[in-house]
C-alpha cells in the first residue's frame, strides 16, 4: 500500500512527440575551466571536458476519450515486453470526512480484496500466474490502481485490472481484517521515532481541524468506526470513469490497446449526474510563531527532526522558483542541508527537504535522523542554512542546482514505469501533456531574485515548526537553552493516539487474550 | 526529494533470480545481454554493454572486497572504507565528486556486502568521461590527500547510518544476532556488515591505508560500462585513465570456509523496544548459483511468498494470528542462509505461531508444492528477470554479478535455466534437507516478556538489547 506524497521534485517529465530539450546551457565544466589535451595514456590531472548533452527524445503520447468517459493516454515504448498501466482517480485522502481519515486508502485497499467473480486469494492466485504486480492505493490528491506486466499477458491482467477496479465487491469479512491489520500498525507505530514525527509535524503544522493534519492511515477512532457503508459511498462517488484517466506506457500501439482497455473497462459507467469534484482542502492556517514540539522517545540513540511550515499548493505561479530553491537547500546529495548536516559535522547520514505541494497549500519540511547527543547542535546548523537560504543564492550554486534539475531528465524517462510515474502528476493536476516540452526552459528562467522571494515567503525562520521526536531527559534542557520558541513537551500517545486494543483473530479463530 | 541516501548497505547479496515460462502458457524468453569483456594489462576488467535507447549512461565499479575480508576488531571496515572513497582524491578536491557530477545531471552511490562493494554512477551520455575519470583518480590516487579528518567524518555518518537501520529500529538488532549464533567465531559472515560502534571507533588512518593498498587495485576490480556510449571512445578512455594504475600486490588468500551445519538448535531471546513479539528460523544452507539456490527460492515463495502462500495464507489471512511472514533464501559467495520470520498480531503467543509453521513446513516436505504453486512463484520472478533489464543502471549490475558470482557477465540465460528446471521434487527435497537440519532460533519480545520466548526459560537471553541507547560507543 503506497500513498506516495507528490512531491516538488516529482515532477518527472511526461513525454511527448519528439521532445528535444534544446538545452540552452553551455557544456563542459561548470566552473569553465578547459582541460588541456592530454598526450594518450597519460592521466589527465584536470577533469575532462564534456560535449554537448544529447536532446531527448520521447515517444509521442497519445489522447483520447472513451465512450464511457474514461480518459485514455498512451506512450508507446517498445524496448522490452513490458507494460504499465495507471489508472489514476481524481479524488484521494483529501476527501476523507472527519472522523474516517483512511477512507480513501482503504477503499483503494479493499479493491484488491474481492469482487463480484473472484475472492480475495483468488485474485491474488490470478496476479501472481501472470507474473504482473497489482497495486491500489490512494495519495492526498487521487487514487490509483496501478499494473505492471508482460505484455503477453497483457488480455488477461488487464481483465483483472478492470475487475477490481469496476467490480469490486468489498466484502465485509475482508474489511475486518483489515480494520485489524491497520490498528496493529498503529500500534506498532510507537516505537518508530520517524513516523511519530511525521506524524506529530502534520498535526502540528495544520492542526486536527485540517484534512492535512490528519494521517493518512487513519487514526485508532476512525478505524474502528469506518463502516462497509462508508467504503461504497466514497467508491460509487469518486471512482467512476468520468473522473479517472487511464496511463499506459510500454509495448503497445495506442490503438490496439485502445481496444483492449474498451473491451476491459467497456461496462464501467458513470452515474447519472456529473462526476463530483472531492471537496478541496481549505487554505492551511496562517503559520504561527515559531515553536518546538518535543516528543518524548525514552532511551532514543537518535532524534528525528522535522522543520517546516505550510507552503504553496501545486497550481502555484512560485512552483519552478520553488523547484530550484528546494535543489539548493535540501533536493540533493550536494544540497546544503546535506553538506552541512552530514558531509560537513557528520550528525546524520541524511538531511534533505522538500515542499508537499497539492491541491492545497501542502507543507515544506525540512528533515534529518541525527545523533541523540547532538540534537542541539543539528538543530543550530539546520536553523542556520534555513535562514541563510533566503540570502542571494550564488550564481555558481544556482547554475549548479539548475544543471542537475534540466541534465538528469533523461534518466526520468528511462523506464515504462518512470515515464508512468512522471505522466500521474500531470493528469491529477490538470497539466498539459506537452508539460515538460517547457520544463527545461522554465527551471532555466528562474533568477536568484526568484529564488530569494520563495525563499523568504515559504521558508520563514520566524514561523517553522520543529518537531523532535528523542529522548527527553537529555535533549529537553539544552533544547529549551537554545531557545528556538516555546517548548511543548509530548508523548507518543498524544501523538498516536491511545494504544489499540486489537480484537482477536478470525471468527472462529482464536480471540483476544 | 530525499537526497540519494547514498553509501547504501547492502544487508544481503542480491541473488538474482529468474524464472522458467511455466508449461501452461507462453512466456517471453529472457533476452540476451550482449556484452564484451577485456583485461587491461594491470588487471583491470572491463564489461562494456551497448544501449543507445536513451541518452543515458551507468557505470558501475565492483571491487572484490566485502565485510568477509575484515580482520577481528575492525568490523565495519569495509562499508566505512566506501563511504571515504567519495572524500576526494589526488585532483578531486573533498565534496567535487558529487558537485561535479550533478552540475553534468549524474547521480551516484555505492553499496557494501559480505562479498563486495560496488560504486556506480549514472549520467547522461555527454558526461561518461568525468565519470571514468572521476573513478579513475580515487582508484589511482585517493591516498595522497587522505587525512585523520576524512576518516572521523565518515566515522561518525557511518554510526548515523548504523542507528538509523540497527540501534533505532524496532527489530533492528536481529541481524548481528543471528549471524553471530548461526556462523563459528571467525567465519566472514559472523559480523554484520555495517559493524559494531566499538570497532567502528577503532578505526585509524593507517587502516584506511592499508585497506587501500591492500584491495582497492585494478587487478581485484571489474568496471562495467553499460549504455548510450561508442565503444572505440570508451576503450581509448578506460586505457588512459586507468591503463597507467599500477598493479597491486598479491591479494591474501580469500577465505573458503566449509558449509556451516550445527550439532542442536540454538534458542535466543532478545528483548527490544518493540510492542510486538516475532521469531526468526534461519537454517544454513547453500551458496549462490550452486545447484539448490533456485529450488530454495521457489521454497522461499511457496511458504511465504504471496497471499496464496502456505505461512501467509493459514497465519495472515485465514487465522489472522500473525501481522506478517517472510521467507528467504539468500546465497552468497562463501554460504547461504534460509530465514523464516514471523510477527505476531497482539495477544499471540510465538509458540502458536511457530507450531502451525513446523506443520507447514512438514507438510510441504511431505507432500512438495503443487503445480499451481511452481507456476506463482516462477511467474513472478520471470517478470522481476525482465525488470531489471529495463535501466542501464540495473543491467549494470546484473553484468557484476553474473561476472563476480559465476564467473562470466554472460550468465543469464543460464540463470534462467536454473529456475525452468525445478521440479516439485526439488522443492519438496531441499525442504526435507535443509530446513529439517538444526536452526537458529531467536525470539524478539518486548521488554520484559522473556517468558513468550520459543524454548521458553531455556533461550539464552542476548545481552544488552532493550533501550540499549548509545548502541556501544557515543
Amino acid at each position: 500500500m503506497e500513498t506516495r506524497a507528490l512531491e516538488i521534485r516529482a515532477a518527472r517529465r511526461a513525454p511527448l512527440a519528439a521532445l528535444a530539450l534544446g538545452l540552452a546551457l553551455a557544456a563542459g565544466p561548470a566552473s569553465g575551466q578547459m582541460a588541456p589535451a592530454p598526450r594518450a595514456d597519460s592521466f589527465p590531472t584536470t577533469r575532462p571536458t564534456l560535449g554537448p548533452p544529447k536532446a531527448l527524445r520521447l515517444p509521442a503520447a497519445s489522447d483520447r476519450r472513451l465512450p464511457n468517459g474514461l480518459r485514455l493516454v498512451v506512450v508507446p515504448q517498445h524496448e522490452l515486453p513490458l507494460a504499465d498501466f495507471a489508472l489514476v482517480v481524481g479524488t484521494g485522502t483529501e476527501a476523507d470526512p472527519a472522523g474516517r481519515e483512511g477512507l480513501a486508502t482503504m477503499t483503494a485497499d479493499l479493491l484488491e480484496e474481492g469482487t463480484t467473480s473472484r475472492s480475495s486469494l483468488q485474485i491474488a492466485d490470478q496476479a501472481a500466474y501472470l507474473g504482473v504486480a497489482l497495486n491500489t492505493g490512494a495519495g492526498w490528491d487521487g487514487s490509483r490502481v496501478l499494473l505492471h506486466t508482460p505484455t503477453a499477458q497483457l488480455d488477461s491482467a488487464l481483465a483483472l485490472m478492470a475487475d477490481v477496479t469496476v467490480r469490486a465487491s468489498f466484502p465485509a469479512a475482508e474489511l475486518d481484517r483489515l480494520r485489524k491489520e491497520r490498528l496493529t500498525e498503529l500500534l506498532e507505530l510507537r516505537d518508530r521515532g520517524p513516523a511519530i514525527a511525521n506524524r506529530a509535524f502534520a498535526q502540528a503544522v495544520f492542526g486536527g481541524a485540517h484534512p492535512y493534519g490528519r494521517p493518512a492511515d487513519g487514526t485508532e477512532a476512525s478505524t474502528r468506526a469506518l463502516t462497509r457503508d462508508d467504503v461504497q459511498r466514497f467508491y460509487s462517488t469518486y471512482w467512476r470513469p468520468d473522473n479517472a484517466t487511464l496511463v499506459v506506457v510500454g509495448d503497445v500501439t495506442p490503438d490496439d490497446v485502445a481496444r483492449r482497455v474498451e473491451r476491459a473497462f467497456g461496462e464501467w459507467r458513470a452515474p447519472a449526474g456529473a462526476a463530483l469534484a472531492g471537496p478541496v482542502a481549505p487554505p492551511a492556517r496562517a503559520a504561527g510563531a515559531a515553536r518546538v514540539v518535543l516528543v518524548d522517545k525514552p532511551g532514543a540513540p537518535q532524534s528525528s527532526v522535522r522543520i517546516g511550515m505550510p507552503s504553496a499548493a501545486r497550481a502555484t505561479p512560485d512552483y519552478f522558483p520553488l523547484v530550484v530553491l528546494n535543489t539548493v537547500l535540501g533536493g540533493s546529495f550536494t544540497s546544503r542541508l546535506n553538506q552541512n548536516l552530514r558531509e560537513t559535522h557528520g550528525y546524520t547520514y541524511g538531511a534533505s527537504s522538500r515542499f508537499d505541494l497539492r491541491r492545497s497549500a501542502g507543507p515544506f519540511v525540512s528533515s534529518a535522523e541525527v545523533t541523540g547527543t547532538k540534537t542541539d547542535s543539528a538543530l543550530v546548523e539546520f536553523m542556520k542554512e534555513l535562514r541563510a537560504v533566503g540570502d542571494t543564492v550564488p550564481a555558481a550554486e544556482l547554475d549548479k542546482a539548475k544543471r542537475y534539475l534540466v541534465l538528469q531528465m533523461p534518466g526520468e524517462f528511462e523506464t515504462t514505469g518512470g515515464i508512468a510515474g512522471g505522466l500521474i502528476p500531470v493528469v491529477t493536476y490538470g497539466l498539459p501533456l506537452d508539460y515538460y516540452n517547457s520544463y527545461a526552459a522554465k527551471v532555466q528562467a528562474v533568477t536568484q531574485a526568484d529564488v530569494q522571494r520563495v525563499a523568504r515567503r515559504y521558508v520563514d525562520p520566524t514561523h517553522l515548526t520543529i518537531v523532535v521526536v528523542g529522548d527527553r531527559a537529555s535533549v529537553e534542557p539544552k533544547l529549551r537553552a537554545l531557545g528556538l520558541g516555546p517548548v511543548e513537551i509530548r508523548s507518543a500517545g498524544d501523538v498516536l493516539g491511545a494504544a489499540a486494543a486489537v480484537p482477536g483473530g478470525a471468527a472462529g479463530g482464536p480471540g483476544a487474550r | 526529494m530525499t537526497p540519494r541516501i547514498r553509501r547504501v548497505l547492502a544487508l544481503a547479496a542480491a541473488a538474482l533470480a529468474a524464472s522458467a515460462p511455466a508449461a501452461a502458457r507462453a512466456q517471453a524468453a529472457v533476452p540476451a545481454l550482449r556484452f564484451e569483456k577485456y583485461t587491461l594489462p594491470n588487471g583491470l576488467e572491463v564489461v562494456l554493454h551497448e544501449d543507445h535507447s536513451v541518452p543515458l549512461v551507468a557505470v558501475d565499479t565492483w571491487y572484490h572486497v566485502g565485510s568477509g575480508d575484515e580482520k577481528p576488531g575492525r568490523t565495519g571496515f569495509a562499508h566505512l572504507f566506501e563511504h571515504i572513497m567519495f572524500m576526494g582524491s589526488e585532483h578531486v578536491p573533498v565534496g567535487a565528486f558529487d558537485r561535479w557530477l550533478e552540475a553534468a545531471g549524474g547521480n551516484n552511490n555505492g553499496s557494501t556486502t559480505e562479498d563486495r562493494t560496488n560504486y556506480y554512477e549514472w549520467m547522461p551520455s555527454n558526461a561518461l568521461p568525468l565519470a571514468l575519470w572521476l573513478d579513475a583518480d580515487r582508484m589511482g590516487r585517493l591516498l595522497p590527500t587522505m587525512d585523520q579528518a576524512k576518516v572521523d567524518l565518515q566515522r561518525d555518518v557511518v554510526k548515523n547510518e548504523r542507528r538509523q537501520r540497527v540501534d533505532n529500529v524496532p527489530y533492528g538488532r536481529a541481524d548481528e544476532t543471528i549471524r553471530a549464533a548461526l556462523y563459528p567465531a571467525g567465519h566472514p559472515y559472523s559480523w554484520p556488515v555495517i559493524g559494531s560502534m566499538a570497532d567502528l571507533s577503532a578505526a585509524t588512518l593507517g587502516d584506511v591505508k592499508n585497506f587501500f593498498r591492500t584491495y582497492y587495485a585494478p587487478n581485484n576490480a571489474t568496471l562495467v560500462v553499460a549504455g548510450d556510449f561508442a565503444p572505440d571512445s570508451v576503450r581509448a578512455w578506460v586505457r588512459q585513465y586507468f591503463g597507467g594504475i599500477p598493479r597491486g600486490p598479491a591479494l591474501p588468500a580469500r577465505p573458503d570456509p566449509a558449509r556451516v551445519t550445527l550439532a542442536r538448535d540454538t534458542m535466543l531471546v532478545l528483548e527490544d523496544n518493540v510492542q510486538l513479539p516475532r521469531f526468526y528460523y534461519t537454517w544454513p544452507t547453500v551458496r549462490v548459483f550452486t545447484p539448490d539456490d533456485a529450488p530454495l527460492e521457489i521454497l522461499a515463495a511457496v511458504l511465504a511468498g504471496d497471499k496464496n502462500s502456505r505461512l501467509y495464507k493459514r497465519l495472515v489471512y485465514e487465522q489472522q494470528t500473525a501481522q506478517e511472514v517472510f521467507a528467504g533464501q539468500d546465497g552468497g559467495r562463501l554460504a547461504g542462509a534460509f530465514a523464516l520470520v514471523v510477527t505476531a498480531k497482539p495477544g499471540q503467543t510465538p509458540a502458536a505461531l511457530a507450531a502451525a509453521a513446523d506443520e507447514e513446513i512438514a507438510r510441504l516436505a511431505r507432500e512438495g508444492p503443487t503445480a499451481r504453486e511452481l507456476d506463482r512463484a516462477k511467474n513472478s520472478i520471470r517478470t522481476g528477470f525482465l525488470d531489471r533489464l529495463a535501466s542501464v543502471n540495473t543491467k549494470a549490475d546484473v553484468l557484476n554479478t553474473y561476472n563476480y558470482f559465476a564467473g562470466t557477465p554472460g550468465y543469464a540465460q543460464r540463470d534462467a535455466a536454473r529456475y525452468d528446471a525445478v521440479t516439485a521434487a526439488d522443492v519438496q527435497r531441499v525442504a526435507r534437507q535443509y530446513l529439517a537440519a538444526h536452526k537458529v532460533v531467536l525470539t524478539v519480545v518486548p521488554a520484559g516478556q522473556r517468558a513468550l520466548a520459543l524454548g521458553g526459560a531455556s533461550a539464552t537471553p542476548v545481552p544488552g538489547a532493550a533501550a540499549a541507547a548509545g548502541g556501544g560507543t557515543k
